[in-house]
């Protein structure tokens, strides 16, 4: 396939009067794996669900494999994208691999449910992503980091070429962000799958992804590998804190 | 990756030491229809007279199955059999059916563990419309009908339509003010029906029956006419599972996981709304079925909306039709009142081993 996997053109989006996305574009090509950067309320969550077809900008277009996402019925962008929610929470007491099993609606047959492909998608799943030992546990009450790995597994088990995270690291301890950021690199090197996150820790950002997008109110500032988007001028400018507070693994570049 | 081959192999055990009710489903449908018959039989036998369980079947088999068995009853006894009791029993478990079905899928479709059949205002729209039936002193009937029932029926409707396009209005999320605004129209709609039960007089009795709930005036017209709407919605219902599954995780991952949210959330409401409305117009309101038994299934098989919405349909069936039974041989008490009695502790007991562990 050529041309980018997903690409938004020049979006723009608006609450009433306060625009939160500013003539935003942005082109990731199949089997990249980007970190969206930014302060609190530059526009990075507005940006994943502009990008998955939740969110209508007023201005430009979304697109997914070539075709506007709002043209596309949500099975469809279901089949093509997964996006593991940021907060989930359950009204009835379900079962860890339940919830992996959610993964697999946009393909199980409407009538009959899960078939034995979807039952072995499911538990390869729940292996790749290292939630064995957490089967059979109700997942209400697991910790907030063992139910994003659930969510995770979940997404995995959805088999998109396209991954979308919100903060997938913001409940784990250092252990579990870098096991999870691990995760992510081995999804987007060995199965090619397109991971697009955003992340709020820059220092997982530079050491684990290759390209980074710096959003600032609502446009995109800089664009590139970490060594060229994360300049301490950019650090004081965009976050407004010293940039000696900032120690990022630099010495790749 | 050895670590996660080694967790797998650790959660094994586990596993395997859960399989139960909940991996057979199978077996608790099997269970339900054996529930499911016995009813019948007892439902039949059991009144002022009684009738021997053998005479019940070969009544039956000679009716309705054709078979030439030799008469060891009266006229009078299959009269009693096929006319009057038959259809009660057949009500309460339509009934039954209906509410625990429209009662899951309220629970699923807002989320809300607490929402029953009647949250968004049906059971007092249904109020007062058999209210206002009472007190109009034209009387007529098609099908064995009245106003009441058809009353009921559309005041049931009327008043979800008006809650659902009401809730529309204004920038709470759609749940929250789904909720809300059924709360709100609901107030509205009781002060509606107190107001006519205290200026209804004599009929006051009449609105009271009909707000208990019972199978006394259950025939086979009625019973006929409920029939097609509340099997239909509800195998409808049974066939946007997935939707309802979708869900589970809020109307956002619901969006990911390729449901059309707007869209099933009309549907099914519209669907559950209609079981509702065909279930309160032949019985009046019967509480706790429709909160109840969805959780007593989710409780055994998990939150699976395929198992869950069958399952609930032959346990509200069963559970509704052993109530009318126990309340018939109690003398004649409304069946609401049975449903409340049994349904309450067992719920309660229910939900303390449920807090134990999580495998019942």
């Amino acid at each position: 396939m050529s041309g980018p996997i997903v690409e938004l053109d020049r979006v723009t989006v608006a609450y009433r009067e306060r625009r939160v996305l500013v003539e935003v574009s942005l082109a990731i090509d199949a089997g990249e794996r980007v970190a969206l950067i930014g302060p609190n309320g530059a526009g990075k969550s507005t940006l994943l669900s502009v990008a998955t077809g939740l969110l209508r900008p007023i201005e430009g277009q979304a697109y997914l494999t070539g075709e506007p996402v709002d043209a596309l019925d949500r099975l469809a962008v279901a089949r093509r994208m997964a996006v593991v929610p940021g907060t989930a929470s359950l009204p009835f007491a379900t079962r860890v691999e339940e919830v992996v099993a959610l993964g697999r609606l946009p393909h199980e047959d409407p009538f009959r449910g899960a078939r034995p492909a979807d039952k072995a998608a499911i538990a390869a799943a729940i292996e790749r992503v290292g939630v064995g030992h957490l089967v059979g546990r109700d997942a209400r009450e697991l910790s907030l980091g063992e139910r994003q790995l659930v969510l995770i597994a979940m997404a995995v088990a959805q088999a998109t070429p396209v991954l979308i995270l919100d903060e997938p690291t913001v409940h784990l301890d250092l252990r579990h962000q870098v096991g999870a950021m691990e995760l992510l690199v081995d999804l987007n090197e060995r199965d090619g799958i397109t991971v697009i996150s955003v992340l709020h820790d820059l220092a997982l950002a530079a050491h684990f992804f290759q390209r980074l997008v710096l959003l600032d109110q609502g446009r995109v500032v800089a664009d590139g590998c970490a060594a060229d988007v994360l300049t301490p001028e950019r650090i004081r400018d965009v976050f407004g804190v010293d940039p000696s507070f900032v120690h990022l693994p630099l010495a790749v570049g | 990756m050895a670590t996660h081959a080694e967790t797998l192999v650790a959660a094994r055990p586990r596993v395997v030491r859960s399989r139960g009710l909940r991996d057979r489903p199978v077996l608790l449908v099997g269970l339900g229809v054996v529930a499911l018959v016995v009813a019948l039989i007892l439902g039949v036998g059991v009144g002022s007279v009684a009738i021997e369980p053998a005479d019940t079947l070969k009544i039956l088999a000679n009716r309705f199955l054709g078979l030439d068995i030799p008469r060891t009853w009266t006229d009078a006894t299959e009269t009693i059999v096929v006319d009057l009791r038959l259809p009660r029993v057949l009500t309460a478990m339509l009934v039954g059916c209906a509410l625990a079905v429209a009662g899951a899928t309220f629970q699923g479709l807002l989320r809300n563990p607490l929402a029953d059949p009647y949250v968004l205002g049906t059971a007092s729209g249904a109020a007062l419309g058999a209210a206002i039936a009472v007190l109009i002193p034209v009387r007529f009937v098609i099908l064995e009908f009245g106003l009441i029932q058809g009353f009921a029926f559309i005041g049931a409707l009327g008043a979800i339509t008006a809650v659902y396009k009401l809730s529309r209005i204004g920038g709470l999320s759609p749940l929250t003010s789904l909720l809300l605004t059924g709360y709100a129209v609901g107030s509205l709609l009781a002060a509606g029906l107190a107001m006519a039960m205290y200026v209804s007089g004599a009929a006051l009795r009449q609105i009271f029956n009909y707000l208990l709930g019972s199978f006394d005036a259950a025939t086979w017209p009625r019973f006929l006419a409920t029939l097609p709407i509340i099997l239909i919605a509800s195998i409808a219902i049974m066939l946007r599972a997935r939707s309802l599954n979708g869900l589970l995780l809020g109307e956002h991952a619901a969006a990911h996981l390729g449901i059309d949210v707007r869209r099933e959330r009309r549907i099914l409401l519209a669907l559950a709304s209609l079981v509702t409305a065909a279930a309160v117009a032949i019985s009046g309101l019967i509480g706790f079925v429709g909160l109840v038994v969805p959780h007593v299934v989710r409780l055994l098989v998990g939150p699976s909306a395929r198992l869950v919405l069958p399952l609930s349909a032959i346990g509200g069936a069963a559970l509704l039709a052993y109530a009318d039974i126990i309340a018939r041989v109690a003398g004649g008490i409304p069946v609401g009142v049975v449903t409340a009695i049994i349904g309450a502790p067992f719920f309660l007991l229910i939900l303390r081993r449920a807090r134990t562990g999580y495998e019942v």
